[in-house]
């Protein structure tokens, strides 16, 4: 049920992005989506790859700060207010949702959005609960949702 | 009831001198104090000179407490008779030169007799015996080898005490890692900050240095703090010396920290150690910090009198637990020529270690940049982000920011900016780590 994201540290300078991006394209990992935050002086890299394993100890052995944390991956309504309902479901607490981000592959009529949790376990007790569809890694690792 | 802390190495019988009775100490010593001040005198040249300024002749100093009449020698002085001004041999007993790097302008030459070499290896096996290390041992000497003292001093040393040494030298670290798993070594020599870069390396390479047969390291040639003793200990599960010791004296081997870990042992019989006033050069009373002091008092082909080291430190009086009759001296975390003035107030850069030590357990590598910004001195303090303390929350990497940039002005009295920088951005040094960057003189 959770995808496993990486997270880069990346200083805020030109070219800083571009070199992670390559060390995994060199090693035939896929980047099946990111998101990247920032500050004015630094950034974090978050990345779903194909092969999150390989791509971890690739970069942890390139040197970079590198993290692994669980996502979940949610199919969401393509439609207005599809969104909005689950963020519903989250709106009293307790569990927080730490940031999140849209995965290009959706199915149909459904998008496919990342989520990061403060508590996935609960989250996803939660979600089934109401009926939404949270998605395995493999649909995300490989191939996209679209089977 | 808890073993003492001296029973937790085997006793060496080259330290038998460690535990000298102090009269019979003080006596050796002042017999060759006048020695050495006699031969300093009759050869060398800025030696009698310096004397004769003050109306001294050698046998003006009879007793201990006469040393304090010398004059002073300074590193300028070994500038200025570059390269063999200080020789008190003549060149054909001379067996051994080492020099210093130079950073700026002519090193300082340092020469040796076969005499002193062997003097020198005898300090150095002391200092090895101290740490607990002996015959069994396999030694990963990652000091410098060549004009710097730091790599020959400590193998002849582990040589001579019957370890198993490897002359790997500095550099090349995934070299390193791999000879340290691969030759069971168990004991390695090299700077404090260059082992916490091995550290890191290791587990990027997949090594747990907790896994491995290393037990001791021996680390010395610049000042580091008791904080990140307690990093490298718990991050590679060996026990982490300080030794102390500069070419101009003889090289590593002045003095060492025995197993209790508290306070480095002068090995004074050589070494004769004094700690005075850097401001005035004053003797200051016993316990009391101030500079270091050093006279060496076997030494043949450059002996040198009451040598201004510039490392801060005090006499620890209380006898130590280990039963060695040496004088301890306080680990030296900062030199006097290391402190920096910003907006008034003092700052040494083993402070602001500590203090990023204070908040993460996990913040070795970091550097000190001074600027000035419309007449107004600025710090920057860039700390390299390691795998511990990363989050993928902007919210939670602010959060550790914020809670430097506390700490900081807690310790120091002034605000500093704190820059997360990536790991590996701030340069590496296989010898002594640079701390500070000061580019206030560049631009107004």
């Amino acid at each position: 049920m959770k995808i496993q994201q990486l997270s880069l540290f990346l200083e805020n300078k030109p070219g800083r992005l571009a070199e992670p991006c390559r060390l995994l394209a060199q090693a035939g990992i896929n980047i099946r989506t990111l998101s990247l935050a920032d500050t004015q002086q630094f950034g974090i890299l978050r990345l779903i790859v194909s092969d999150w394993q390989k791509a971890a100890s690739l970069l942890a052995g390139a040197g970079y700060a590198c993290k692994v944390t669980e996502v979940l991956a949610v199919e969401v309504p393509d439609r207005p207010g599809g969104l909005a309902a689950i963020l519903e479901l989250f709106a009293t607490g307790p569990i927080n949702i730490e940031y999140m981000y849209a995965f290009p592959f959706g199915k149909q009529d459904k998008a496919v959005i990342l989520f990061r949790f403060d508590k996935p376990d609960e989250a996803i007790e939660r979600l089934q609960a109401a009926g939404v569809n949270v998605l395995a890694g493999v649909e995300i690792y490989n191939g996209g949702a679209q089977s | 009831m808890t073993e003492p802390c001296w029973t937790a190495a085997p006793l060496h019988p080259a330290s038998a001198l460690d535990y000298i009775p102090v009269p019979l100490l003080r006596h050796l010593q002042r017999e060759r104090l006048r020695a050495v001040v006699r031969r300093a005198y009759e050869k060398v040249e800025l030696f009698r000179t310096r004397m004769q300024e003050r109306g001294l002749r050698p046998e003006d100093i009879a007793s201990l407490e006469d040393i304090s009449r010398l004059p002073f020698t300074v590193k300028t002085d070994l500038r200025d008779t570059y390269p063999f001004g200080l020789f008190a041999s003549p060149i054909e007993e001379v067996v051994r030169l080492h020099a210093s790097s130079g950073t700026t302008g002519k090193p300082i030459v340092v020469a040796y007799t076969r005499e002193d070499v062997e003097v020198w290896t005898n300090a150095m096996v002391r200092t090895l015996a101290s740490c607990g290390i002996g015959a069994g041992d396999i030694v990963q000497n990652a000091y410098g080898y060549g004009l710097f003292t730091g790599g020959l001093g400590a193998h002849y040393g582990a040589e001579a005490i019957g370890a198993t040494v490897i002359p790997i030298s500095g550099g090349n670290t995934d070299r390193q890692i791999m000879v340290m798993k691969d030759f069971g070594v168990t004991a390695i020599c090299c700077t404090p900050s260059y082992f916490v870069h091995l550290i890191e390396r290791a587990r990027e390479l997949g090594v747990d240095l907790r896994d491995l047969a290393l037990r001791t390291g021996v680390f010395g040639a610049e000042p580091w703090t008791d904080s990140m003793r307690r990093h490298i200990e718990s991050h590679s599960r060996i026990r982490a010396y300080d030794i102390y010791g500069l070419s101009e004296i003889t090289g590593p081997g002045v003095a060492s920290e025995c197993v209790c870990q508290d306070g480095l042992h002068v090995f004074e019989d050589h070494f004769y150690p004094e700690i005075v006033d850097p401001a005035t050069g004053d003797p200051l009373p016993e316990g009391a910090e101030g500079e270091l002091v050093l006279t060496t008092l076997s030494k043949r082909a450059m002996p040198i009198l009451r040598y201004r080291t510039r490392d801060i430190t005090a006499f620890i009086p209380e006898p130590c637990p280990c039963g060695r009759t040496l004088r301890r001296i306080r680990r030296i975390s900062r030199r006097s020529d290391d402190m920096f003035i910003i907006r008034g107030v003092n700052v040494f850069p083993s402070q602001v270690e500590a203090a990023l030590l204070a908040v993460e357990g996990t913040l070795p590598h970091y550097l000190i940049v001074l600027t000035r910004e419309k007449g107004l001195d600025q710090m920057e303090v860039q700390v390299e982000v390691t795998p511990e303390v990363f989050s993928d929350k902007i919210g939670a990497l602010e959060e550790l920011q914020a809670r430097l940039v506390r700490e900081l002005e807690n310790v120091l009295g002034i605000r500093a900016q704190v820059r997360l920088v990536e790991p590996h951005t701030i340069q590496r040094s296989e010898g002594k780590a640079k701390r500070l960057i000061d580019r206030r003189n560049l631009a107004d």
